[in-house]
């Protein structure tokens, strides 16, 4: 039983993890909390499930077309609500994202409608079992898609010129600008690596929940916040493991409790987090030498 | 190499630079000194294009740059080591310097090599290239500042006290690292509150007071300036 719960929490918190390391991408590079990544992820979700269920298209496309429609997406959501208030007050920044949200979402409503859709089974579900756990193959899947992300992920910023300038750009902008580096463009490319893992992840949340619904990324959006709070917002390898965590959390309290209060405890635990440690579990406070 | 024609600069209401003109030659180290306050930095910042200027012309290299974008004049060889250093503190001292390569245009296996000569002038980044930056001394930062300077290939380097907040022993070995640099051909504009240190280093200076420039000439016949020694250099006759 509790290792059962201990393997869906992990598949969940695989997916949370790739959602919140949107917000820590966009927090690390601007400093905004992005309300509006969750949408990105419902935008991928839908966009593969249109281009395979109504389109009829080739299904490696059709997913590889809704991760970079999504980037696109980021790039466009960037530019056009947040660029003109970078070096505004924090709590516009936070309204303009809070109404991208609901026009992402009530655009994919009036294109999809309300109703809940049944998200393309590609691949056919096979149940493994030992002694008294189940693992399916899309467990499994799902758990590889999000380790190989978060691995390209930690290479792009960590061993590559690119990730050099993103983590240049979040430290300081306009040094960044005097070392020869367009910061506008660096931006744009944090935005679109963020959006296609928020992207990816909610295919993945189709592709094991089997159905999807216009506000999906309502819910999944604000755990995923959670998650980049409790790992430390701003910090990668904290934000992942925050995200394994909230997947640890809500499926031992919906094994052991109850799952009515899973969300519930989401919630709490960042309170406390909060309370406790405002940096995150794995944040450090700034220390800057002048 | 770089003229600066009636500069004006405001923030909001406030005058910060008002109506200057210099110029800086090739090959020559020019000072600006001037206390605090005196409009220094905002002219450096204006002259990279981080700062927009409400009047005046910046002509570097035959163009007038007013109103590009700062990456675009870094990557024309105006290279800018701002006020307190500006090292990346979490990236590693090796990241620091690689990230100039985005200003130019060789092949990186080329720049790589050139680190590794930049490496022998300070042999105190070598050994801590893969420290985080934050963790260096004050001096140590800003041989990093000026190190990531010269790899960014500068046809004019400008410098914004470069002296600050270091002891006087490491303030001795900056300045002779940016004669060093001048020597091998670049062009550099200092601007200093340290009057004494880059009026003796440069070739031609001008004093900046509150927004405008009220004396220019050559680094030697400044210093002997009985103004200049009694304003900015603390002596009393």
């Amino acid at each position: 039983m509790l290792f059962q719960q201990i393997l869906n929490g992990l598949t969940i918190g695989a997916v949370y993890a790739l959602v919140a390391l949107g917000y820590t991408l966009a927090y690390g590079i601007l400093g905004l909390i992005n309300f509006s990544h969750g949408e990105i992820y419902m935008m991928g979700a839908f966009i593969a499930f249109t281009c395979i269920s109504i389109f009829n298209w080739n299904i490696w496309l059709s997913l590889i077309l809704a991760v970079v429609i999504c980037g696109l997406i980021g790039i466009v959501v960037e530019i056009v609500a947040f660029r003109s208030i970078r070096h505004g007050a924090r709590s516009s920044q936070l309204i303009s994202a809070i109404g991208v949200s609901i026009v992402l979402q009530n655009i994919a409503m009036l294109t999809w409608s309300s109703r809940t859709q049944p998200f393309p089974q590609i691949i056919t579900t096979k149940i493994i079992k030992i002694n008294d756990i189940v693992i399916s193959n899309l467990q499994i899947y799902i758990l590889a898609t999000a380790v190989i992300l978060m691995v390209t992920l930690y290479l792009l910023l960590y061993k590559s010129r690119i990730g050099i300038a993103i983590r240049a750009t979040s430290q300081d902008p306009d040094t960044t600008s005097l070392m020869g580096i367009n910061v506008n463009k660096i931006i744009s490319i944090t935005f679109a690596v963020g959006s296609v893992l928020g992207a990816a992840a909610g295919i993945l949340m189709g592709l094991y929940y089997n159905s999807i619904v216009f506000n999906m990324g309502y819910t999944v959006g604000l755990k995923a916040f959670v998650a980049a709070i409790l790992g430390g917002i701003g910090n990668i390898p904290g934000t992942m493991l925050g995200g394994i965590l909230l997947g640890f959390v809500e499926s031992i309290s919906a094994g052991f409790i109850s799952s009515q209060y899973k969300d519930a405890l989401a919630f709490l635990i960042m309170i406390i987090v909060l309370l406790v440690k405002p940096t995150g579990i794995f944040g450090t406070k700034e220390v800057e030498k002048v | 190499m770089l003229k600066v024609e009636g500069l004006t600069v405001k923030y909001g209401n406030i005058t910060a630079v008002n109506n200057i003109s210099f110029e800086v030659p090739q090959g020559k180290i020019i000072a600006l000194v001037g206390n605090n306050g005196a409009g220094k930095t905002t002219t450096l910042k204006t002259i990279s294009c981080l700062l927009k200027s409400a009047n005046g012309k910046i002509i570097f290299d035959g163009n007038d740059i007013i109103g590009q974008q700062p990456h675009k004049v870094a990557r024309q060889g105006l290279v800018h080591i701002p006020e307190g250093r500006h090292i990346f503190p979490r990236l590693t001292v090796k990241e620091n310097l690689t990230i100039s390569s985005f200003s130019r245009t060789i092949k990186f296996k080329h720049f790589k090599k050139e680190m590794e000569e930049v490496f022998e002038i300070f042999p105190k980044l070598k050994e801590r290239q893969k420290q985080l930056a934050g963790t260096l001394s004050g001096g140590e930062q800003q041989m990093l500042a000026i190190a990531r300077g010269i790899l960014q290939k500068p046809k004019l380097l400008t410098l914004d006290e470069p002296s600050m907040g270091l002891a006087p022993i490491i303030v001795e070995d900056v300045f002779e690292s940016i004669t060093r640099i001048n020597k091998q051909g670049t062009t550099i504009l200092l601007v200093e509150q340290n009057a004494q240190m880059a009026l003796s280093a440069a070739d031609f200076g001008y004093v900046m007071e509150v927004g405008e420039i009220v004396l220019n000439g050559s680094g030697a016949s400044l210093l002997n300036d009985p103004n200049v020694k009694k304003i900015y250099l603390g002596e009393v006759d």
